[in-house]
């Protein structure tokens, strides 16, 4: 399982659902109501580290985070 | 990299910058302080951060500043900071003024576009997001439908 934790203003608890790659990850989400519309703005990291790779092979426990826009200061 | 709740205290940790530095011999230091602003009837601003993508994007500031012989810090606020207050607070240290002056507008500009820290506005002790001063970090869009792109 690999879970999907969402940061900042997305309302939507964490999701764990089976995945190969952040392709799965991509074609599941366009499905959730709360997270589709985000998904176009959105940055995503697997593990912590920030990924721009469709293709990138996941493996279970880790964890895919989707990062909205940011506005620090 | 400082992590605080609620509004920075920016005279003690600038102080405290300085004392560090004292012996270091650079000679340019120069500060970026922000303070909120009253506007749009808010109270304060709030902010959320992920911590670990921080920590690793501030890192990366580190490592660009020493290969230039210069050194960055920050300190940022978590949870809400009242008008007039300071939510942030970034520094650069250098030998000579010019390294100095470019990288503290690239590491702040950087900082905007890219730290993973999320905005709201207080209102009514409400938090809205501020979502059209929020800009997409780099590389988003991925998971979007081919058609929303």
């Amino acid at each position: 399982m690999v879970k999907i934790e969402f940061l900042g203003p997305i309302e939507q608890d964490s999701l764990e659902i089976e995945a190969k790659s952040l392709e799965d990850v991509a074609n599941f989400l366009q499905n959730i109501e709360n997270v589709s519309s985000w998904l176009d703005r959105c940055a995503v990291a697997v593990n912590n580290q920030m990924c721009n790779d469709l293709s990138k092979k996941l493996n279970s426990g880790d964890v895919v985070s989707i990062l909205p826009p940011v506005c620090g200061g | 990299m400082e992590l605080y709740q609620g509004s920075l205290d920016i005279k003690s940790i600038f102080n405290r910058w300085l004392d560090e530095e004292r012996e270091s011999n650079y000679g340019a230091f120069i500060p970026f302080i922000g303070t909120i602003r009253a506007e749009d009837n808010i109270e304060a601003l709030s902010f959320d951060i992920y911590e670990p993508i921080l920590e690793s994007w501030f890192n990366s500031w580190v490592d660009r500043a020493e290969k230039r012989g210069a050194k960055v810090k920050m300190a940022h606020s978590i949870g809400d900071v009242p008008v007039h207050t300071s939510s942030y607070i970034s520094a650069v240290f250098s030998p000579k003024r010019r390294v100095a002056l470019e990288l503290i507008d690239e590491f702040v500009e950087d900082f905007k576009a890219n730290a993973p820290i999320w905005k709201y506005d207080v209102v009514d002790g409400k938090r809205i997001y501020a979502e059209n001063r929020s800009t997409p970090m780099s590389g988003s869009g991925i998971l979007a439908s081919k058609e929303d792109k």
